[in-house]
């Protein structure tokens, strides 16, 4: 059994097979009745520790497609509240036979931790700062379906650097797929170093988006800043924020992304989430689809699947249908 | 019979070797024309009959069938891809993934499926089609089509009709091509370099 802790895991190999198995899954999606009987018999149990809309529903409904038992694991309802340890919990959830374990926390590192702990599949759903990996495979799947590849294709993302999980997760997938990334942000909101980023960093928005493919926003991300990082969240707008007039910047066919929640009027405007660059609801939809790719590579390929580590071929012996 | 001629191809699987020839493509092109010929007379014409290819063999051969059924009766059948990894029995018991995306750009409720497929073994990846095939609708009839049956029958499924019947031991491997059909064997990827007589070690054995 393996995990999905870090996107570095993948590799860009592991990065294409979850990709392409993600195009059979956006048909399934996409019929009447959109459920495959894949993952009968297997559990996936969220667990969060933070909260969540559509990573959790998204990873929800991805597991309920593929026909597996989902559980749901809410801290503010749970024994975490009579003070019941991370370890304890994770171990009371497992000795109920659950397949796979998807992690959110506000610390980095604890989906590697509960890995250790547990025999089943961990998948990082969001861990503090760090990675959220599943982020970056859906938005790698709705760049890749809208223009083929990432080859070459210049990504601005925007925004809170410093405390974005989704930025760290995503220039890695962006850049192993071969784009080029930069990052704008004010330097308050820049990580102490970005040694070792394979990115070219700007502080001036203005000067990024004429030659934008695709521009990414993040989320101002008010409840991981401790510390008076901006002088207002106007004068971020002001300078960061894509406004009407800054929308039209950008060249004619160029892709505006978004991982939600959207905070309107702050790193975008309403009127720009809702023009057609925008591709934040596809981001959503497509997210169910690379979930349940996930899902599907780590539970419904026995003991040598592609994301199982580097076993190779030989794991296969058994007879074939 | 798809799934084995996808677990004979690397990085899953070992290597396919040929023994012997058991078509060639003179009998492959005879056969599909045969078949086509045996679809028309068993469906009174072609009325409401549609091609399905099983992924990653049938698809070829559904498009082979359907070009011969519009040589005859100057009818073109509608043609579709089904990919049955998601459905598979042994999900979970070796590495399933599904190969391409299933598509099938029309309506088969009410309509003669005729799923097409490479090669018949143990009937699995067939009911594993049977069960996909209800998720786009309800057929009038579901007819099989195969290029060769091998045998060794693990369900109560038998085909409509076949290009040859071929018996094989269990172990053998049948690899239906545009130009023709072999069986071999396939050899595991641990000695993926022996061919033949003397055995050679591949590189990355060296040493162990």
């Amino acid at each position: 059994m393996n995990h999905l802790l870090s996107l570095a895991d993948l590799g860009a190999d592991g990065v294409d097979e979850v990709m392409r198995v993600t195009d059979s899954f956006v048909e399934v999606s996409e019929r009447a009745i959109p459920r495959v009987p894949a993952l009968r018999g297997k559990t996936v149990v969220s667990l969060f520790y933070e909260e969540s809309t559509r990573t959790r529903l998204s990873f929800e409904l991805a597991a309920k497609r593929l026909s597996a038992d989902t559980m749901n694991f809410a801290v503010s309802s749970s024994s975490v509240k009579k003070g019941e340890s991370l370890k304890d919990t994770c171990q009371t959830i497992e000795a109920m036979g659950v397949d796979a374990m998807v992690v959110r926390h506000s610390s980095a590192g604890v989906p590697w931790q509960v890995a250790s702990w547990v025999d089943c599949a961990v998948i990082n759903a969001g861990d503090g700062w760090h990675e959220h990996p599943t982020q970056a495979l859906l938005d790698c799947y709705t760049i890749r379906s809208h223009r083929g590849s990432l080859e070459g294709l210049r990504i601005a993302v925007v925004g809170d650097i410093k405390h974005s999980r989704v930025a760290r997760s995503n220039v890695l997938a962006f850049s192993l797929l071969g784009a080029e990334v930069t990052v704008v942000a004010p330097p308050t909101l820049l990580p102490p170093s970005l040694e070792g980023w394979p990115v070219e960093v700007s502080t001036d928005l203005d000067a990024v988006l004429p030659k934008a493919d695709v521009v990414y926003l993040l989320r101002m991300q008010g409840e991981r800043q401790t510390e008076a990082l901006l002088p207002s969240l106007r004068e971020y707008t002001a300078r960061y924020g894509l406004t009407r007039a800054r929308a039209r910047m950008l060249p004619d066919d160029a892709m505006v992304m978004h991982p939600g929640p959207i905070n309107r009027g702050v790193e975008i405007a309403s009127d720009v989430a809702d023009l057609p660059g925008s591709v934040i609801t596809r981001q959503v939809a497509n997210g169910v689809a690379v979930r349940m790719a996930v899902l599907f590579l780590l539970l419904g390929q026995g003991p040598s699947g592609p994301l199982s580590g580097n076993q190779g071929p030989s794991g296969n012996q058994g007879p074939s249908a | 019979m798809a799934e084995r001629e996808r677990a004979a191809t690397p990085p899953y699987g070992g290597i396919f070797y040929a023994r012997s020839q058991v078509m060639d493509a003179e009998d492959l092109r005879r056969a599909v024309t045969r078949i086509a010929h045996e679809i028309v007379e068993r469906n009174h014409g072609l009325d409401g009959v549609v091609l399905i290819g099983l992924q990653t063999g049938g698809v070829p051969l559904a498009r082979r069938l359907a070009a011969a059924l519009s040589r005859i009766e100057g009818i073109d059948v509608p043609v579709g891809s089904i990919d049955v990894a998601l459905y598979r029995d042994d999900i979970g018991l070796r590495p399933v993934i599904p190969e391409a995306v299933t598509d099938i750009p029309f309506d088969v409720t009410g309509r003669t499926v005729v799923l097409v497929d490479d090669v018949l073994f143990t009937g699995r990846t067939v009911r594993a089609a049977l069960d996909a095939l209800n998720a786009y609708g309800r057929p009038r009839a579901v007819q099989l089509a195969v290029m060769v049956d091998r045998g060794h029958r693990e369900l109560p499924i038998r085909p409509d009709y076949v290009g040859k019947n071929l018996p094989t031991r269990h172990d053998e491997v049948v690899d239906v091509r545009e130009d023709g059909v072999d069986v071999g064997e396939k050899r595991g990827p641990e000695r993926p370099f022996e061919r033949g007589g003397g055995p050679e070690r591949p590189s990355t054995e060296r040493g162990r």
